[in-house]
């Protein structure tokens, strides 16, 4: 019924494309089978799904498609058998596997279409989607279809898959479940030993519980060990080396706690003195793994560990001296080899441009959205995306030589980061052990001139109840809890040693280009000579057939003039004539009458009075010079505000990889004694942090672009502002969405309070530990005791920073 | 013997029984993606619909 009703909304919308939901331009609609589509391409993925009876893909979720993009040639390398051995996760005669990334993956009409492909290609068995991680495994046989078809039937639906030098190599990844297993063992366990405990809380001098007594006991026993051996054994492995590495963690206390409690219940029971704390030790280490569970919180669909090899291509189309083109891998190219690059490849190594112009945009490597031009012998770098024609390029360096990937070689990337920091918890635990064992000690002194017996069943007590499961858990729990508000509100954490680092952040550096410029939006301004109504017309319709950044920009800023002697639908369309797209210069075309000319300077024969750098597009009409359109950076919304209210608490600076040309505008923007300094290669912003570092700061680093990959990965936190979380981010502990940027101050101070939170809660469970103590050094503790209070205190701490922690969040 | 040995016996092995399958579950990848399998289960109607129109095509052609 609900599909029924939705079918018929989309049908009254016209508006919007059936298959894909943008906007149509009228002029270019297409109607095919009572529907309308934006364009081409949308109409032929639903002509396919409509011949191959697919067409529910609809009904799940109003236009859940995506345009097929142009991708003739893109995929040769799939003819090379070298490389799609690599790709593959299995291959026998008749079967192979293979798991593909999709990034459209994002509805589920995408999870139904995808795992529907046999349908649409003979030799497909099965496919199944991980809509999480935003792969499809698909099963196939390659005696009957190719991994090249295959990758071509989904780009044709809409579904291109993302291949890049990280798949290589891959192949079936083994994935980590040994805490899952250990979290089942524990609470097969624990459950149970609960049961079998029953009787004992209840000890009442009966037969019937009196004859069962010993079997009971030592089936708990035998429950017991599993948990005692497996399920507890990280924390004996990390006690062990916290100890080795002399550095006291929380580990110590814990796997002491654990041990002595084992040991003595088994004490307990071999020589028939009491039921021993079973029952206590395995609801401890259940609950123990439970907070390490909650407190991994993982993003299936990013990465935070990419690095170049995201982003480059598998393979690039080499020229032969006898003139025949070739796919190799990316990691034979040699210096020397002649490349074919075609339009939106990226470039993967450093060489010179043989072609005569090439538009290549660096918004990977810098952030900078608009194309540089690039003469026959310039230099090209790697990371660049050419942009229009086919080029040629000789090599200068190979893959891991070039400019951008050498700077993966810094040691920086190959450090552990793991042991980088001291976390709350351990730094606690630092006092905490060693007060622990003077209050056993100090409690075994003073009962063994009494009675040794006691004195012994007191010294365990001790280390028992005040193992500090409580200590243990807040920490886990409050930065699972704000891990998940975060992500909530855009903000990825990496994981809960990031708030940490955040909280104790005190110098914040900036990169500009894409950071706190966006590169969505340029802030447009017009000089010369005024332009009439009809004219802007002209020029809107001539921008709308160049696919060239600064068009598309300058297209979207121009507004849609009203003619007062011309109806609604003249305005919009009218019909470009002799167009022609000239790289590295512009666009002239006629229309209309009219000669039309939108490009650089020289395109226009205009001579540049001022050598200030600026991005401009000048306008010619009927050999008529008019003026130009300045391009210049727009700074993400609420920047000002934000840099103000970052400035009382913290020390920031602006690194930029550009030249001067911004600093006024940036001087006026940001708050007095801001430092900004430009001209920075990435190897020097990575230099720029560590110096920081070295005078005892705690720098955070904001960027974007793989040119900040260095100082990221150097800096205490690095945060990586990226526009769409699924497409590109480099090496970070953080993933910022673009639209939160001007709530950064908010994130810092929620970091701030979670850590108050925990000390608070600290103090609550040292609380519960005094109690216990009470107890334990009487030598009152009863197994029944520790059973209600161990329980209690996790719950109590559990709830606490929960509830302390979303309210602190909800506190803007 | 008594039964209360038989009972308790019976229960830990059924208890394990449950347990092994957990164990399985987690080796065949069933806890690796949890959303997935929410969306797949409601997709059946659908598939049938569809799958029962092509075979009318398909007797279509045969005549």
């Amino acid at each position: 019924m609900i599909f029924v009703l939705g079918k018929m909304s989309k049908v009254m919308d016209t508006q919007n494309c059936f298959h894909c939901g943008l906007d149509i331009i009228k002029e270019e609609e297409i109607i095919f089978d009572a529907r309308n589509f934006c364009c081409n391409g949308c109409k032929t993925v639903y002509e396919i799904f409509s011949l191959n009876d697919l067409t529910c893909y609809y009904d799940f979720e109003k236009s859940p498609g995506a345009t097929p993009q142009d991708i003739n040639g893109k995929y040769d390398f799939l003819d090379n058998e070298s490389i799609v051995s690599k790709l593959l996760e299995f291959q026998e005669n008749s079967t192979a596997i293979i798991s593909l990334n999709i990034p459209h993956i994002h509805c589920s009409s995408c999870i139904w279409i995808l795992e529907n492909l046999q349908r649409l290609q003979k030799g497909i068995s099965t496919s199944q989607v991980n809509f999480p991680e935003k792969r499809v495994r698909i099963t196939f046989n390659p005696e009957v279809v190719s991994i090249k078809t295959i990758v071509y039937l989904l780009s044709s639906i809409g579904y291109e898959p993302y291949i890049s030098l990280e798949n290589y190599e891959t192949g079936s990844n083994d994935v980590d479940r040994s805490l899952t297993y250990k979290l089942g063992v524990a609470f097969f366990c624990f459950g149970n030993i609960m049961l079998l405990s029953f009787p004992e809380y209840f000890e009442v001098k009966e037969y019937w519980l009196d004859q069962y007594r010993g079997f009971f006991r030592w089936l708990i026993f035998v429950l017991a060990l599993p948990s005692f051996f497996y399920s507890a054994s990280g924390y004996y492995v990390s006690a062990y080396k916290s100890i080795k590495t002399k550095m006291l963690n929380i580990d110590i206390p814990i796997a002491l706690g654990i041990v002595v409690m084992f040991v003595r219940s088994t004490f307990d029971i071999f020589m028939d003195y009491g039921s021993g704390f079973f029952d206590s030790l395995t609801g401890l280490i259940f609950f123990m793994l439970l907070g390490k569970m909650f407190q991994i919180k993982t993003y299936s669909f990013l990465s935070f560990e990419r690095d170049f090899k995201s982003y480059f291509p598998i393979a690039i189309t080499k020229i032969n001296t006898d003139a025949s083109e070739e796919s190799v891998a990316i990691y034979e190219v040699e210096k020397g080899d002649r490349l074919l690059i075609r339009n939106q490849e990226l470039i993967p190594v450093d060489g010179i441009l043989i072609s005569e112009k090439a538009e290549i945009d660096y918004s990977f490597v810098t952030g900078e959205a608009i194309p540089i031009t690039k003469q026959s012998g310039d230099k090209v770098f790697a990371g660049g995306k050419q942009i229009g024609k086919v080029i040629e390029m000789e090599v200068l360096h190979s893959v891991s030589q070039s400019y951008l990937t050498q700077l993966w070689s810094n040691d920086v990337f190959q450090k552990n980061v793991e042991q980088k920091h001291k976390t709350i918890t351990d730094s606690i635990s630092r006092y905490f052990t060693p007060i622990l064992l003077l209050i056993a000690f100090a409690g075994f002194g003073y009962w063994i001139f009494i009675d040794a017996n006691t004195a012994f069943n007191v010294f365990t007590a001790v280390l028992i109840v005040a193992c500090p499961c409580a200590l243990a858990l807040t920490a886990p729990f409050t930065f699972g809890n704000v891990l998940r508000i975060l992500g909530k509100q855009k903000f990825y954490i990496k994981n809960a040693l990031v708030i940490e680092q955040l909280a104790k952040v005190d110098t914040i550096v900036f990169d500009k280009t894409g950071t706190i410029t966006t590169n969505k939006k340029s802030n447009i301004s017009y000089e010369g000579t005024a332009l009439s109504d009809e004219n802007l017309l002209l020029i809107k319709n001539v921008l709308r057939a160049s696919n060239h950044p600064l068009s598309r920009m300058l297209y979207d800023y121009l507004p849609i003039p009203i003619l007062q002697n011309k109806s609604a639908n003249d305005t919009k369309k009218l019909k470009v004539d002799a167009f022609e797209e000239i790289t590295g210069k512009g666009i002239q075309a006629q229309i209309f009458g009219h000669q039309i000319q939108i490009g650089s300077a020289s395109f226009v024969d205009k001579i540049e009075e001022n050598n200030i750098q600026q991005t401009s597009v000048h306008i010619k009409i009927n050999d008529v010079y008019y003026g130009k359109f300045v391009f210049k950076n727009q700074y993400r919304e609420g920047l000002e505000v934000l840099f103000r209210n970052l400035s009382t608490n913290y020390q920031i600076k602006v690194l930029s990889g550009d030249n001067e040309g911004e600093r006024a505008t940036l001087e006026r923007l940001l708050p007095k004694g801001t430092e900004l300094i430009f001209n920075q290669k990435p190897e020097q912003k990575l230099e720029f942090i560590k110096n920081l570092q070295e005078q005892g700061k705690n720098v955070m680093m904001v960027g974007d672009g793989l040119n900040d990959a260095g100082a990221l990965a150097q800096s205490n936190v690095g945060i990586s502002i990226s526009e769409n979380v699924n497409v590109f981010s480099p090496a970070c502990d953080a993933i910022l969405d673009a639209s939160e940027f001007h709530r950064l101050i908010y994130f810092l101070k929620l970091s701030k309070n979670s850590i108050t939170t925990i000390k608070m809660s600290f103090t609550l469970s040292l609380l519960y530990n005094v109690v216990g103590l009470s107890f334990a050094i009487t030598g009152n503790l009863l197994p029944l005791i520790a059973a209600i209070i161990m329980p209690l205190s996790t719950i109590t701490i559990v709830s606490f920073v929960t509830v302390m922690s979303s309210y602190y969040a909800s506190n803007k | 013997m008594s039964v209360i040995y038989l009972l308790i016996s019976i229960s830990i092995l059924i208890a394990i029984g449950f347990f092994i399958a957990f164990i399985r579950a987690v080796k065949t990848g069933q806890y690796d993606d949890d959303y997935t399998p929410s969306v797949r289960m409601l997709f059946d109607d659908e598939l049938l619909k569809s799958a029962k129109k092509e075979k009318k095509v398909e007797k279509k052609d045969e005549k």
